[in-house]
């Protein structure tokens, strides 16, 4: 009975250490979205959307950084995917096994997680230098090699997911191998794929280390790809280090503008996952 | 009415047609190939790169770049060990602080919580892991660095601050930034991101395996401890070191609150630096050819250092998957 009385009562305290680990760590996580959303909404009103970052002390929007954000990051995204999903696709279709695609699968998992600053070095050393300048397309370069890492392995999960039988019997069709791949199993695995360029997006539109050095910062409009493009990001930086009320401001807007996009796009792809699971 | 036989012929336009799609059937192919081995080149061009921009710190310096504290523009001597020593520490601290919390959590929802609530917990602490890390540093800068100056760092300098041996730790005036709260703030957000890989690793133990347990009559505790820890001990620790990936990499989390002072004080309330927040604070403003290349080689440094954490956390997550498929 004493044995049993302290296995009660270990099992007791650790299961509560447990549960207020849990409420400890959920406490700052909600303590963060608390201050964001608290200090982010009375920043956010019609003029961050129609006018242009301010000089200190005056009124004005981030127009010119949510502009360049969307370019870069609809670049990005357009550069990385087909990239990613035919990167994916050999994975999945062609290398199964061997070493060659053990390796790259396993190159890839680490860009994955690599530091994207060093990313930024990288893509510095390449197109910033050469360039002789810091421009927007280095910015859409280095956005889309972090990308790519994630939708190659989203590509080869969901193409893994398509029952064999599928491309079996197309190929007993006397199909050829690549309009399997295209008709048969692209279709199929369709709502997954599109979850891993939704989640590529997600993951590359808060990204703001690597921009620091490609695309820099610019204070005013501009549509030149050539030259440096502001992005919502480091304009946070920027403001939020500054010693002006006026610009922390604006980065506690900038912030929550972010912090929404990415939630919605990361909601959005959960629910195409669910429905492509759901159904096939 | 007509007789083929294997010798026939096809028709010119089935011939035809056979040709053009192996022809595109291979093109198809070796488009996926060579994208794949882009990947592979990805990799190799980030090191070549950064090796090549880093070749004149190194020449100039050599081994003594590692080990060398100064880190002077002005003179042009530079040393990656204060960076280096604040990158590792921070990530120390980081995952001493996160690892505990991270674990509870990841027990919590799968052994503890309610079914109702098993599904929106695990979706919301994914949904956390996602929030990009320059959120975590304003919040750092605004919020938890002047409540840290103000209540914790003067309790723990008027306490363990003047403990012998350990008091060094906790000396000095409360400035609010520095390596403490950085530490705390990548804890928080690594909390996240380890938990729910966590999570995932504690679902691969076979339910079986826990009921026969729990049907000789162990206590929760002594399932967790007894039978999933057991069965899950690499995958566990490749999430830790996929934490500690991230951590050592973290950028603009640490900026924000380290305090950018390049040098190394024993106490972990004074401001340090960086490898990521060196890089991001002083890489645009870099005059001069030497000051530049150092950067890149405190990023090469990084890299190095990243790679081995993640490449071993890889490692560990892929024997534990080979595990569960046998």
């Amino acid at each position: 009975m004493e044995i049993y009385a302290r296995r009660r009562l270990v099992n007791a305290v650790s299961l509560t250490v447990a549960m207020a680990a849990a409420v400890f760590g959920l406490f700052w996580l909600i303590a963060i979205l608390w201050t964001l959303f608290y200090n982010g909404f009375s920043a956010i009103n019609l003029s961050i959307f129609t006018e242009m970052t301010p000089p200190p002390g005056n009124t004005g929007g981030l127009l010119n950084a949510i502009f360049g954000s969307v370019v870069l990051t609809i670049g990005a995204t357009l550069l990385s995917t087909p990239i990613g999903m035919l990167a994916g696709t050999y994975l999945a279709e062609y290398g199964k096994k061997g070493a060659f695609a053990e390796t790259v699968r396993f190159i890839n998992d680490i860009l994955l997680s690599a530091p994207s600053i060093v990313v930024g070095l990288f893509i510095y050393e390449v197109v910033v230098v050469p360039m002789g300048h810091f421009s927007a397309w280095a910015g859409v370069i280095v956005l889309a090699v972090i990308g790519i890492p994630v939708i190659v392995r989203t590509t080869e999960d969901m193409l893994n997911l398509v029952p064999n039988g599928l491309r079996e019997a197309a190929s007993a069709l006397g199909t050829p191998m690549w309009k399997v791949v295209t008709m048969i199993a692209y279709r199929a695995a369709r709502n997954g794929i599109i979850t891993g360029i939704l989640l590529a997006i997600a993951r590359v539109s808060g990204e703001t280390a690597p921009l620091l050095f490609t695309a820099l910062n610019n204070q005013f409009w501009s549509t030149d790809m050539n030259a440096p493009m502001a992005s919502l990001p480091v304009t946070i930086f920027q403001f939020a280090l500054s010693p002006y009320d006026d610009w922390q401001h604006l980065a506690w807007g900038g912030a929550l503008l972010i912090t929404i996009t990415i939630l919605i796009l990361n909601i959005v792809a959960r629910a195409l996952a669910a429905l492509g699971s759901s159904r096939g | 009415m007509a007789n083929i036989t294997l010798d026939d012929p096809l028709p010119v336009n089935a011939q035809d047609q056979g040709r053009r799609q192996r022809l595109q059937d291979s093109f198809f192919r070796s488009s996926t190939l060579f994208f794949a081995l882009m990947v592979l080149l990805l990799l190799g061009g980030v090191i070549i790169a950064l090796i090549f921009g880093a070749w004149p710190a190194l020449r100039t310096f050599g081994f003594g770049f590692l080990t060398t504290e100064v880190w002077n523009p002005v003179t042009d001597r530079f040393g990656a060990l204060a960076p280096v020593y604040g990158t590792i520490i921070t990530s120390l601290l980081a995952m001493i602080i996160g690892v505990p919390v991270s674990f509870g959590i990841a027990v919590f929802i799968t052994e503890l919580c309610p079914a109702v609530l098993k599904r929106p917990l695990g979706i919301a602490i994914e949904l956390l892991a996602g929030i990009p890390s320059i959120i975590y540093g304003i919040w750092g800068l605004f919020v938890l660095a002047p409540f840290l100056q103000l209540t914790v760092q003067p309790f723990l300098i008027a306490t363990i601050g003047h403990a012998p041996v350990i008091g060094r730790l906790f000396a000095g005036p409360p400035y609010g930034i520095g390596v403490l709260t950085a530490s705390i703030i990548l804890a928080i957000m690594v909390l996240p991101f380890i938990t729910s890989i966590t999570r995932d690793v504690f679902e691969t133990v076979p339910p079986m395996l826990k009921e026969s347990a729990y049907g000789l009559g162990a206590t929760t505790t002594e399932v967790v401890w007894n039978v999933v820890l057991p069965y899950t001990r690499v995958g566990v620790i490749g999430a830790v070191m996929l934490g500690l990936g991230r951590a050592l990499g973290e950028t603009m989390a640490v900026t924000f609150v380290i305090g950018n002072a390049h040098r190394i004080a024993a106490s972990i309330l004074a401001p340090g630096t960086t490898i990521s927040a060196t890089i991001a604070n002083e890489f645009t403003e870099a005059v001069g050819d030497l000051y530049t290349s150092s950067l890149i080689a405190l990023g090469l440094i990084l890299f190095v250092i990243t790679f081995i954490v993640l490449a071993f956390a890889k490692l560990l997550l892929m024997r534990l998957e080979r595990q569960v498929k046998k």
